[in-house]
């Protein structure tokens, strides 16, 4: 089975492995953006959840790093464009902070293909679907976490 | 904490009556190795709450109880997911005490149903999963007020934009979204604080920025409103492109004719402070408070009011002209669109609002000529004038930026700018407008004869998928492109005008009517997009090839001129007078709105709105019905005296504060300062800078910045409640 759009339904069941994807977008372009996306009724694959902030500048590096100690396989940041911040800068400190949660993750060993950083802007819907639908594609390429790998 | 620790062995005893088919059971085993190393920065990070408990809660969230209100939103949500299973799932969720469905939450019966089991079950929460909290937040809001809890106390699942209108085809995944997402906002709910919004009072003024007839239209029925309005124009004179128009589809009346009163109402109103020649340069604050600096361009001239101020009693710019005709410089005017001369002192045409001379010091000499022929008591002409920066305060703010025409030379095949008889439209309503360049004479660029055959391409750059034109509509090139061909019939005896088009958009009131009557007046229409234009070198005629597709046969027709109805994009400086104002704008850049059907002319910060062209193409009689409406939007909060801001303030946790100030240097706002408290050096917030972004919060090495309604601990629940669940 597969739906509109570039992706196809997975195979569910007990057993098989889901990616778990953590998003944490900020409320007036990419939160806005993903509504769009519904609105146009632009169809992305379902494994992600949205965390909402007003903005990314919001976001401390240790929330991306909380989300993978709790078994993440991924983690999607996503703020307006550069100089769009409804804050003036906050997209700018937010995008610093992520260069680090990269080179930390990469130092301990953690693909840092699974952190993801995007700008999406309140009007690109159809660009929200296409960030999701590569971030899904990356992470079931990537596998399971090997953090809860570990774990087992 | 103690309760988060009972929830996670209780989870972990129980997961075996789980049902929900994306927790297979190896992932029970990595939750409880998961779970002591997530335990220390959990405790750390809500360590925080009690601290904060005293100061707005009421409840610990062991007590909370939780309502969970799932909308079906007739099949929108319904038709892509199974809403039984997401609430027989939500009834085994910790702290949820109350579970219900409804087909349209937002409805009136939809709301009794959350005040009706507010009631009954004592709940201590909200949790509505139905659509976006962009568009429903404010409502459900408001149903948590009317039901007797703070209105904060209410958290959205959004089930819909990000949920089923989005996994259509999904059911199975979209059902496990749908309870994933209770459950974070659940996790939510359950540590929400009552807030309370901050009142701040309003100043009784406003800003338009952009005096065409979108912007004066607004600020008329500001200042009819008894609201002082400051009016901003970055040309000399207000009208904008309306004022470069001969005559206006369908009723046929002059466009000097209806706009001139109103220019000259705008330079009369005492409660309107028009400003032109100037630009809004930094704008800060919030609704109710903005200060707005504004640079006004050094003009050269000076006006009789700032010669009063100067001393020269009697003196400043009259309008009489007698600078401009001892100029010598040259140049072409811009506002003819290079068709007439103009000097380097000079006014855009004669029925400039206001009537004040303004000096181009690009291609000024200074030779000093003006100034003696302005004469000893008027002496309105500085040379050496600077650019001056105003300060104002306003409450609130629309922007009227407008439009430009595309440049159309870049769609080479129609050789704008290579062939002199391929004109645009704005070229031909200045010449065929009897205060135009050639008194409204249709002539042609190359030879001054009449044209006898006129070809109109419509959608020239509009509906053009190639990457090189606009993909929207431009909207009015229909309209007004029919009324040039009956310009053509009226003025021109034999004249045939020839239309080539891909669709006649004639869609408003007596617009229909206006396209048959072009029709019967005789024009030609050629169904087919133009491919090409050549010119024949000797006559400077032009040969249009397109494919009539109607009759299928393609067509090579020789004509005497050709008007390109270009395409239009937001005028140059929109981008930067946006980002001014924190407004947002479309993939087009076309300002954005805050709900394109329930909120046209509002946009996503508070206190600024949008009117005519600046937010998507309009003809005349949507323009000014835009700019009324964001008159009327814009002068509520002045009205109200004062506004509500949301009350997502920052503040310091001053016992782990450390006082490092790496803080206070990342404020965009210079809201945060340090300050000496009982010996320590700990941050202060001043409440009224902050507007809630938190990037303080997202760096505070410490954790000691509570940031209101998304704190650490709400935040960290959420991704816990997503990654390691939460059910009992």
């Amino acid at each position: 089975m597969s739906a509109p759009g570039n992706f196809p339904i997975p195979e569910r069941g007990p057993g098989i492995w889901q990616p778990k994807i953590q998003g944490i977008v900020c409320n007036w372009c990419s939160y806005a953006g993903a509504d769009l996306a519904g609105g146009g009724r632009i169809q992305y694959p379902p494994d992600i959840r949205i965390v909402r902030v007003m903005c990314t500048g919001r976001i401390d590096s240790l929330f991306v790093l909380k989300a993978f100690a709790d078994g993440a396989d991924g983690v999607l940041v996503s703020g307006c464009h550069f100089g769009d911040c409804h804050y003036l800068e906050g997209n700018y400190k937010a995008a610093k902070r992520m260069f680090m949660v990269k080179r930390l993750m990469k130092s301990i060993g953690l693909d840092d293909r699974r952190f993801r950083m995007t700008f999406v802007s309140a009007s690109e819907g159809a660009k929200w679907g296409a960030v999701v639908t590569d971030v899904v594609k990356t992470i079931r390429e990537l596998g399971p976490s090997p953090i809860t790998e570990l774990k087992k | 904490m103690a309760e988060k620790k009972k929830a996670t062995t209780k989870k972990t005893e129980s997961k075996k009556e789980d049902t929900k088919k994306v927790a297979p059971v190896k992932q029970e085993v990595k939750k409880q190795a998961a779970a002591p190393a997530a335990k220390p920065k959990a405790a750390a990070a809500s360590a925080a709450a009690p601290a904060k408990a005293t100061v707005g809660s009421t409840t610990k969230q062991g007590d909370a109880r939780i309502g969970v209100f799932i909308c079906h939103c007739g099949t929108n949500i319904a038709g892509s997911m199974d809403i039984e299973a997401v609430q027989a799932y939500a009834k085994t969720l910790p702290n949820v005490a109350y579970v219900d469905n409804y087909k349209y939450m937002c409805s009136m019966p939809g709301q009794s149903v959350i005040n009706k089991a507010v009631k009954e079950n004592k709940l201590t929460g909200v949790v509505v999963a139905a659509c976006s909290p962009r568009l429903h937040e404010p409502t459900f809001r408001t149903a948590t007020k009317e039901s007797g809890l703070n209105p904060f106390r209410f958290e959205m699942a959004n089930i819909r934009e990000q949920n089923s209108w989005v996994h259509m085809h999904d059911r199975e995944g979209s059902t496990d979204k749908a309870k994933d997402a209770v459950r974070i906002a659940v996790a939510k709910a359950a540590l929400l604080q009552d807030l309370f919004p901050k009142s701040v009072p309003v100043e009784k003024a406003a800003m338009v920025v952009g005096a065409g007839v979108a912007g004066m239209q607004a600020a008329l029925d500001l200042a009819a409103a008894g609201i002082k309005t400051y009016l901003i124009e970055s040309d000399m004179s207000i009208g904008g492109r309306m004022s470069q128009l001969d005559k206006t589809f369908p009723t046929l009346d002059c466009s000097q004719c209806i706009l001139t009163p109103k220019m000259v109402d705008v330079g009369r109103s005492d409660k309107i402070e028009l400003m032109t020649w100037s630009e809004v340069h930094e704008v800060e604050g919030y609704i109710g408070n903005f200060d707005v600096t504004i640079r006004k361009k050094a003009r050269g001239v000076m006006t009789p009011k700032e010669a009063e101020a100067k001393g020269i009693v009697g003196g400043g710019c009259n309008g009489c002209g007698d600078c401009e005709a001892v100029c010598p410089v040259v140049k072409p005017n811009e506002f003819e669109i290079g068709m007439k001369p103009r000097k380097a002192i000079y006014i855009n045409h004669p029925q400039v609002v206001p009537l004040i001379y303004t000096i181009d010091f690009n291609s000024c000499v200074k030779c000093g000529l003006c100034v003696t022929a302005c004469g000893p008591e008027k002496r309105a002409i500085d040379l050496e004038m600077k650019d001056e920066f105003v300060k104002v305060k306003v409450g609130t703010a629309i922007l009227a930026t407008g439009y430009d025409i595309f440049p159309i030379e870049k769609k080479e095949e129609w050789g704008y700018k290579r062939f002199e008889n391929v004109i645009t439209s704005l070229e031909f309503e200045r010449l065929i407008c009897a205060s135009g360049p050639t008194g409204g004479h249709l002539v042609r660029p190359s030879d001054g004869q009449t044209p006898k055959r006129v070809a109109f391409v419509l959608c020239a750059g509009s509906r053009d998928n190639t990457g090189t034109g606009k993909p929207y509509c431009s909207r009015f090139c229909c309209m007004y492109s029919l009324k040039h061909a009956h310009q053509i019939i009226e003025k021109i005896p034999g004249c045939v005008p020839y239309i080539f088009y891909m669709d006649i958009r004639s869609f408003g009131k007596m617009y229909e009517e206006f396209y048959y009557r072009i029709q019967d007046e005789g024009a030609k229409f050629i169904r087919g997009r133009v491919a090409n234009i050549l010119e024949d070198p000797k006559t400077k005629n032009l040969h249009v090839m397109t494919d009539d597709t109607l009759l299928n046969r393609p067509v090579d027709m020789e004509v005497d001129m050709v008007v390109l109805a270009a395409a239009i994009q937001p005028k140059e400086d929109t981008n930067r007078t946006r980002k001014l104002f924190g407004v947002s704008c479309s993939m087009d850049g076309w300002l954005l709105e805050a709900h394109p059907k329930l909120n046209p002319c509002g946009t996503t910060t508070a206190g600024v709105f949008l009117a005519g062209v600046c937010q998507g193409p309009k003809d005349i009689p949507d323009t000014v019905a835009s700019a009324e409406g964001a008159a009327s939007a814009a002068s509520i909060p002045i009205h109200m005296g004062e506004v509500e801001l949301e009350p997502y303030f920052a503040s310091c946790i001053e016992e782990k504060c450390a006082g490092c100030g790496m803080c206070v240097n990342l404020c965009p706002y210079s809201a945060l300062s340090l300050v000496e408290k009982d010996g320590r050096t700990v941050m202060q917030v001043t409440e009224a800078k902050c507007k809630g972004c938190g990037t303080c919060g997202g760096f505070c090495p410490g954790g000691a910045i509570w940031m209101n309604h998304f704190a650490t601990p709400q935040i960290v629940a959420q991704i816990d409640a997503f990654l390691l669940g939460g059910e009992q």
